[in-house]
């Protein structure tokens, strides 16, 4: 803890009034270091280290296991359906909410933000309720032969629901502080509805929509909970990756568990060091809450 | 078109496709979100009033309430704490490898939560990393409400740290010199001035990483062991139900939470109207 304290560049010779001492910010920096290492590092560097523990080729072949393959085919279907939805959502809601003046759009946005904060058990639950044998329209969809729940429609629909909010929290604020007179200035000047979006609003927000897309990816391809209720589990068919890796790891196959973990954790990562490169890079062109987009 | 303008009395603009965008929005959050929750909400009123009591009080899901909220409350005490400092820490002061500590605080949102909840059982449980240090030591952490506090904590950890940091960076270093100039030493500086400013968004914090705890489920059934009126949590006792084909029961014990998530929204709002009248930000 002392090299940390020693590693904080003293800025003046003297203590100054409205910094803590030396000591106390070796300490606090020590706590901090401490804190995120034991949390967040440690866990990381486990996933990969147990993944690799049987060697890279036991690794790969893990990968490969049929069932395997499938949950990762699952899971990119998945997303490849939940974020373009969500897309396309974010870019309605939030031009109607930001162009226009109308009443209940703070309901509306409070709305939006609702799944937020539902459990994800919930989040499946409810289309169980819907769709489920004993559910509202069960005995109506069961007699037309259509599944939806334990079945890939409601893996898909649960997932749009855990990651409705994304994109449209993040364009929202955006285009509200953008305001209405670049496009203004376009319509006036000749331009059609979908050539003054398609010219004007999306430049403006390109950063802010793929930050959105980023999270709203991440959390389509790595949910468990709302997934898991209505899925099913059928192995090799309704297992997206999360879920596989739970049975496996129920079956005592850590390494194999540990191995497809890897990947999402990959996929973490990459979404993490992506993310950051958007804020450092475009932090003006993100919401004024970017920092603070993803919170809950 | 006019129709839906009509009916939320929009202001007139020159920019078209307002019927098609909030059509198609209040559509799909309808169809995605509000039906949905609605069905729920209904099959739980199909209940009598004893009825749902009865499940209410029910031995074992009073007792999975009470781990998750007990934990959930542990959790996000601990992480109002250490958020504090490492929010202050980031912001505050300069050192190697700042950044990138400030990047992977997000981790927990980014990390699916069956990879963390595993990562964390292979760590505590009895013969894992830290465990079998701790193990002989007669301390259990994985498979004990332990366990569930510290995946909690995790899923919780960016709640506190997000919404404390842009606060401490818009204080106002000037503040601070008067406070040293009237001759408080720092101590007195940070308990009599900074602090007060920070305890809003340090309530908030705490609040949404309750919130999302109390909720949780992947990364906690890994670690928690999973016994009935011990280590279950509710999430886990409604899935129970609902392989039990007790809709009625999963969706009783759903609505419960959603009431507490609710209060949990209120109490957030509360807490940034206040700090609106008293501070003049949140």
């Amino acid at each position: 803890m002392s090299d940390l304290a020693a590693a904080v560049p003293a800025r003046m010779s003297r203590q100054s009034p409205t910094t803590e001492s030396r000591f106390t910010r070796g300490v606090l920096i020590g706590v901090a270091i401490f804190f995120l290492g034991l949390f967040l590092l440690f866990p990381l560097l486990v996933v990969f280290v147990e993944a690799l523990r049987g060697g890279i080729g036991a690794y790969f072949a893990a990968l490969k296991e049929p069932d395997t393959v499938s949950a990762i085919r699952l899971t990119l279907l998945v997303a490849a359906i939940a974020v373009p939805a969500n897309l396309l959502f974010g870019l309605a809601a939030s031009w109607a909410i930001a162009k226009y003046e109308f009443r209940g759009k703070a309901l509306l946005i409070t709305l939006i933000d609702l799944p937020f904060s539902v459990s994800p058990v919930i989040s499946g639950l409810i289309y169980v309720i819907l769709f489920g044998a004993q559910g509202y329209f069960g005995a109506w969809l069961q007699s037309y032969g259509i599944q939806i729940v334990f079945a890939v429609p409601g893996i898909v629909l649960a997932t749009i629901f855990v990651t409705f909010p994304f994109v449209a929290r993040e364009l929202i604020p955006l285009m509200q502080e953008q305001g209405t007179q670049d496009e203004e200035a376009a319509i006036s000047l000749g331009a059609g509805g979908f050539q003054t979006f398609w010219r004007v609003t999306l430049p403006n927000v390109k950063w802010g929509l793929m930050y959105g897309v980023l999270l709203c990816n991440a959390r389509a391809m790595g949910e468990f909970g709302a997934v898991s209720v209505v899925s099913g589990h059928i192995r090799g068919q309704t297992n997206t990756m999360p879920l596989h890796i739970e049975i496996l790891y129920n079956d005592y196959q850590w390494a194999a568990a540990f191995a497809v973990a890897s990947l999402l954790a990959l996929l973490a990562l990459v979404t993490l060091i992506i993310k950051t490169i958007l804020e450092w890079r475009f932090g003006e062109e993100l919401a004024s809450a970017g920092r603070q987009g993803d919170i809950r | 078109m006019n129709a839906v303008a009509a009916i939320v009395g929009r202001r007139p603009s020159v920019i078209p496709g307002f019927g098609i965008t909030l059509g198609f929005a209040l559509t799909y959050l309808s169809l995605i979100v509000l039906i949905p929750i609605a069905a729920l909400i209904l099959r739980t009123s199909s209940l009598t009033w004893e009825q749902f009591w009865a499940i209410a009080t029910n031995e074992r899901v009073v007792a999975a309430l009470r781990v998750s909220f007990g934990a959930s409350l542990i959790a996000a005490i601990i992480n109002a704490f250490f958020g504090l400092i490492v929010a202050w820490v980031l912001v505050r002061y300069r050192f190697p490898g700042r950044r990138v500590l400030d990047a992977i605080v997000d981790l927990p949102f980014a990390l699916p939560t069956a990879v963390a909840g595993i990562a964390l059982t292979a760590i505590f449980a009895p013969t894992g990393w830290v465990g079998q240090f701790l193990d002989p030591l007669g301390i259990k952490v994985a498979y004990s409400v332990t366990g569930i506090v510290i995946a909690l904590t995790f899923i919780g950890l960016p709640f506190v740290v997000r919404t404390l940091q842009p606060v401490i960076e818009e204080i106002d270093r000037e503040v601070e010199e008067a406070a040293a100039t009237l001759g408080a030493n720092r101590r007195q500086a940070i308990a009599r001035v900074i602090l007060p400013t920070l305890l809003p968004p340090l309530l908030t914090g705490f609040v949404l990483a309750l919130a999302r705890a109390i909720g949780e489920y992947g990364s906690v059934i890994f670690i928690a062991g999973n016994l009935p009126y011990v280590t279950e949590i509710a999430p886990l006792l409604i899935v129970i139900r609902l392989e039990e084909f007790d809709y009625v029961g999963a969706s009783a014990i759903a609505s419960i939470m959603l009431a507490i998530s609710f209060l949990m929204f209120l109490a957030i709002n509360l807490i940034q109207a206040w700090a609106r009248r008293r501070f003049g930000h949140v």
